[in-house]
């Protein structure tokens, strides 16, 4: 049994690590919260749904911003249903995109079922077999700042396994209106509305 | 216009400025593929499965540009639930789909998504316009990348199967 890092101390250090210009998108259900939980950003986008497309929008951000970090912040369950995304991440190996997933090996917002991730899939093994070179496993509160670093640095693609430990956390909801997310996001790139 | 409807409607999606185009691998979508690929400025994404074009272009446009999604009927069904984001979020989006299983269709399992294309569009909030002849391809695609772009809504231009051609089945 390997160490296990609170998610949301975790979370919350690599938040506080970012440049402020950095972009954030999180995956539906605890990554969501946690990221809220750290601390509201202009540069946040909240996902309340989409399952699977944390990572592919992050790609499509990061192609849209090739000077900007951009981060996708999901969990396991998430990346699992859309983990043929980081096969497609690994054609285009964006550089300032940096992949965090907080690896609790279960579903934590339908009852705890394990996952894939929690069974069998290492989910940093099969990004670095889909040729994201920069592969990290976490497991340290510690890991948090490099890995903050890692993502200021647009050095990437890089892919972070989180290992996180299956404690519940306070839901602290962020809003739910995802078009109005989507307005302030692109007002603070100096974007309109449409 | 004399040029070929494919190269008509690569210049359409120029003159929209998209300049993210997203793809699974599909024969009549070749031209397209190709030319965007040959494009410094424009960035052409495989994709592992036709969902991820939805999302890439909610995050393209969240960044500041224009994506355009192409791919077959039977990806259509692979997107339902992404579709979710384009209405959550009221992101702009285009999608080209060519048409599998309504025309000279030699394959049995093209059949049953071909049918179901246009109503699952339209339940998820898309609207869904249709280009039949190749005299009316790219007028359909400007007038889709206009209710995109300038109105912020979502388009689906369905490209019929008698317009892509039958399927060629060579023995080589």
């Amino acid at each position: 049994m390997s160490a296990r890092v609170d998610r949301r101390a975790f979370v919350h250090a690599f938040v506080a690590g970012l440049e402020s210009d950095a972009l954030v998108i999180s995956g539906l259900g605890s990554p969501t919260y946690d990221l809220f939980a750290a601390g509201e950003r202009p540069g946040n986008f909240y996902l309340w749904g989409a399952m699977g497309g944390a990572v592919p929008m992050g790609l499509g951000l990061a192609l849209a911003q090739p000077r900007r970090p951009v981060v996708v912040l999901t969990g396991d369950g998430e990346q699992l249903m859309g983990i043929g995304s980081l096969a497609t991440v690994g054609v285009q190996q964006p550089a300032n995109l940096t992949i965090v997933v907080l690896d609790n090996g279960l579903y934590g917002e339908t009852g705890g079922q394990r996952s894939h991730a929690g069974h069998a899939t290492d989910l940093a093994a099969v990004a670095a077999a889909c040729g994201i070179a920069d592969v990290r496993r976490c497991d340290h509160l510690t890991h948090a700042g490099s890995l903050a670093d890692a993502a200021a640095a647009m050095a990437g693609p890089v892919f972070a396994r989180v290992l996180v430990d299956a404690s519940e956390q306070e839901r602290v909801l962020p809003p739910r209106d995802g078009a109005a997310n989507k307005i302030a996001f692109r007002a603070a790139l100096g974007l309109s509305t449409f | 216009m004399s040029r070929p409807w494919p190269e008509q409607v690569y210049q359409v999606l120029r003159a929209a400025d998209v300049t993210q185009v997203g793809y699974v691998p599909d024969a009549g979508h070749a031209h397209l593929i190709a030319r965007a690929q040959q494009d410094a400025d424009v960035r052409d994404v495989v994709l592992s499965t036709e969902e991820e074009g939805v999302a890439l272009a909610c995050g393209a446009w969240l960044g500041g540009q224009r994506a355009a999604l192409l791919m077959q009927s039977s990806g259509v069904g692979n997107c339902i639930n992404m579709f979710s984001l384009l209405t959550s979020g009221q992101f702009p989006f285009l999608t080209l789909v060519t048409m599998r299983g309504e025309f000279a269709e030699f394959n049995p399992w093209q059949t049953p998504m071909s049918r179901a294309t246009q109503p699952v569009l339209q339940a998820m909030g898309l609207t869904v316009l249709r280009a039949e002849r190749d005299d009316e391809v790219a007028d359909v695609v400007d007038a889709a990348a206009s209710a995109a772009y300038q109105a912020n809504e979502r388009v689906a231009v369905l490209l019929s199967q008698r317009l892509i051609g039958r399927k060629k089945w060579t023995t080589e």
